[in-house]
């Protein structure tokens, strides 16, 4: 089973609802940091760390010796990483999203396989599961190739060891979002009962509905007078699967990078009810 | 014209509060959201629609199957994944489709079209603060970036036609594509960052960004009194890193009072936030005065 942890913004509590979740699981689990960006996973789980690798992109390099200066792969390239200037064939590696396009279409062989470094892969172990993560390299701007990379990684995990998933999705719903939550078996989605946090709770709803697959809720720092949240969910037929109060010591906990289920028993148990909700649900929407 | 970005690594830190309060403290200025993946400042500023635009980023690429003949060129060569067989034939999924051209370009058939893409709308919008830039994402959609760009081309001109000084941004979150659009070409960047370990984590590649960029940062820690030790952390970062604390923001319920009630914080009676705010915004309107700092050295 693969879980997504989703939220349609950042702050709403989803790197920690994963953490407690992962160290409630019973099964083994790899529990991975997609938020490439600001991959925050590790502060809680406090993994260690066993290795570590360079993620890279095929980016084209040009031979000046063969190149005829025809054009073709600038005439195909959408992302204006490669370029005609004066009397020379530029590649702008930075600009290129690995498409391999210029490759196919030359008809001279001038381009060669080159590489851009998006940032690493890290993986090692939690205190009871795997952990794995991509970390963006500052300055680079593309997130979904390296977390191509990382779900490479994940998939091998699994086929070796048949385990469930943990993904910590980034934030928002835009591309790098539903990449994220493509292959979940089921999506949480952590929300916050404000104005704030309902906009962009409907926005998420919005992007991930259409992937069709079986969706819960996790309402943060509940127990304001507004019922908006709730209502919506129930509008939208998404279960609300936990409630975490809004109170002072939860946020005190958060701040200094407790994971919440470790806080006290019955935090704890508040999440391993929720663990045991969600293959129910998968099966439900399986019914359904 | 001066431009200031208020950005903070991750979301959630009080980032649009805070833009919505400054642009209340500016007085005359272009404010302009760019967190176009969860934009909610005109939840507080309410702008009044005046025009609504249509963004469209690059194509994407849809076989017709009346020409297509299933030869499964396109799938062997898209390195997106993005082309499924269907029936026989085949279909490209528009939500993992880059809109490279390569099986447009390459299809023996040309079965492959490739029409524009509709990335989401943006509008301008008059609040009380002055006008508004922002827009919605189409969600899933990509190139964020570009629509950021194209906001603050838009606000620029607005500042520019109306005789401002000022773009106010309320910036993305992260670090990747969006943000960089967002910093670039500003005058000032506001970290907004609040005491905990993923919060210093999070500023400090924000500020390593900022100084690749060669883009002056300054910082606002908020909720500083959450925790003492992890608020000392940042302070000694930011001095370490010649970034100025520009404000130290208890946690008060104000803040989310002002959100409920769709308010800037600096337009509720008597708030000692006002006060800090007011501080805040003199002190970061200075910086954003100042040239570009000195060229990053890693
Ligand atoms: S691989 Fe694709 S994106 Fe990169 S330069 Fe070639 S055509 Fe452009
Ligand atoms: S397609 Fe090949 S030969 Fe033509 S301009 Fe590009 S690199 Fe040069
Ligand atoms: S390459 Fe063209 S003809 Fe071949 S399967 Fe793809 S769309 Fe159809
Ligand atoms: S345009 Fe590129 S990404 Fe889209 S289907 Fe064709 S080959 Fe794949």
């Amino acid at each position: 089973m693969i879980v997504a942890v989703a939220s349609g913004k950042g702050g709403t509590g989803k790197t920690t609802v994963c953490a407690s979740l992962a160290s409630v699981w019973e099964r083994p689990a790899v529990a991975v940091d997609l938020d490439v960006e600001e991959p925050n996973l590790h502060l809680f789980l406090r993994p260690v760390v066993r290795w570590r690798e360079a993620a890279t992109l095929e980016t084209p390099v040009a031979d000046p010796a063969r190149c005829t200066l025809c054009r073709k792969c600038t005439d195909l390239c959408q992302f204006k990483a490669v370029a005609v200037l004066g009397k020379r064939l530029a590649v702008f590696p930075e600009m290129c999203h690995g498409c391999g396009g210029c490759l196919a279409v030359c008809p001279e062989g001038a381009l060669g396989v080159g590489s851009r470094e998006l940032g690493s892969v890290e993986g090692g172990e939690t205190r009871n599961g795997h952990y794995l993560a991509g970390r963006l390299r500052v300055g680079e701007a593309m997130s979904p190739p390296l977390q191509r990379a990382v779900k490479a990684r994940l998939a091998s995990i699994l086929s070796r060891t048949g385990g469930d998933a943990l993904l910590d999705c980034p934030p928002g719903v835009s591309c790098p979002a539903v990449n994220a939550v493509r292959d979940a078996h089921v999506i949480l989605l952590v929300a916050e009962p404000t104005p704030f946090g309902i906009h962009d709770f409907t926005l998420a709803l919005e992007a991930f509905a259409p992937l069709g697959k079986p969706m819960g809720v996790v309402i943060n720092r509940a127990g304001h007078a507004d019922s908006t949240l709730t209502r919506l969910c129930a509008e939208k037929g998404v279960p609300v699967l936990l409630e975490i109060p809004y109170d002072r010591e939860i946020a005190r906990e958060y701040a200094s990078g407790g994971v919440l289920a470790a806080m006290n028993p019955r935090m704890a148990a508040r999440f391993a009810d929720l663990r045991d909700a969600l293959p129910r649900l998968i099966k439900e929407a399986a019914h359904a | 014209m001066r431009e200031i970005v208020v950005v903070s690594g991750k979301g959630g830190t009080g980032k649009t509060s805070l833009t919505a309060a400054f642009a209340d403290l500016a007085g005359r200025a272009v404010v302009c959201d760019l967190d176009v993946d969860a934009a909610d400042l005109h939840l507080v500023l309410t702008p009044a629609l005046e025009r609504r635009e249509d963004f469209f980023s690059g194509h994407e690429a849809v076989i017709d199957p009346a020409r297509c003949t299933g030869c499964g060129i396109c799938a062997t060569l898209c390195r997106f994944g993005a082309v499924l067989p269907e029936g026989g034939g085949y279909r490209i999924d528009p939500t993992r489709c880059e809109g490279c051209k390569v099986c447009v370009s390459l299809c023996p058939e040309a079965a492959v079209n490739f029409p524009e893409r509709r990335c989401g709308e943006w509008f301008t919008g008059q609040t009380r603060f002055g006008t508004l830039v922002h827009a919605r994402l189409t969600p899933g959609a990509e190139n964020s970036g570009r629509l950021v760009t194209l906001l603050k081309k838009e606000a620029r001109a607005i500042a520019l036609a109306d005789g401002l000084e000022l773009v106010l941004c309320d910036g993305s979150p992260g670090i990747g594509c969006p943000v960089i659009s967002s910093l670039a070409g500003a005058n000032l960047a506001v970290a907004v960052t609040e005491p905990t370990p993923s919060g210093r984590h999070d500023l400090e590649r924000l500020l390593e960004l900022c100084a690749r960029l060669r883009t002056r940062a300054c910082c606002v820690l908020n909720k500083c009194d959450l925790n003492a030790a992890e608020a000392r952390a940042i302070e000694e970062l930011c001095a370490a890193r010649d970034v100025e604390v520009v404000a130290r923001l208890p946690h008060d319920d104000i803040v989310f009072e002002a959100m409920l009630r769709g308010r800037a914080v600096t337009e509720l009676p008597g708030a000692p936030m006002a006060t800090l705010l007011k501080q805040a915004w003199n002190r970061l309107a200075a910086l954003s005065e100042l040239g570009r700092p000195a060229p990053w050295r890693p």
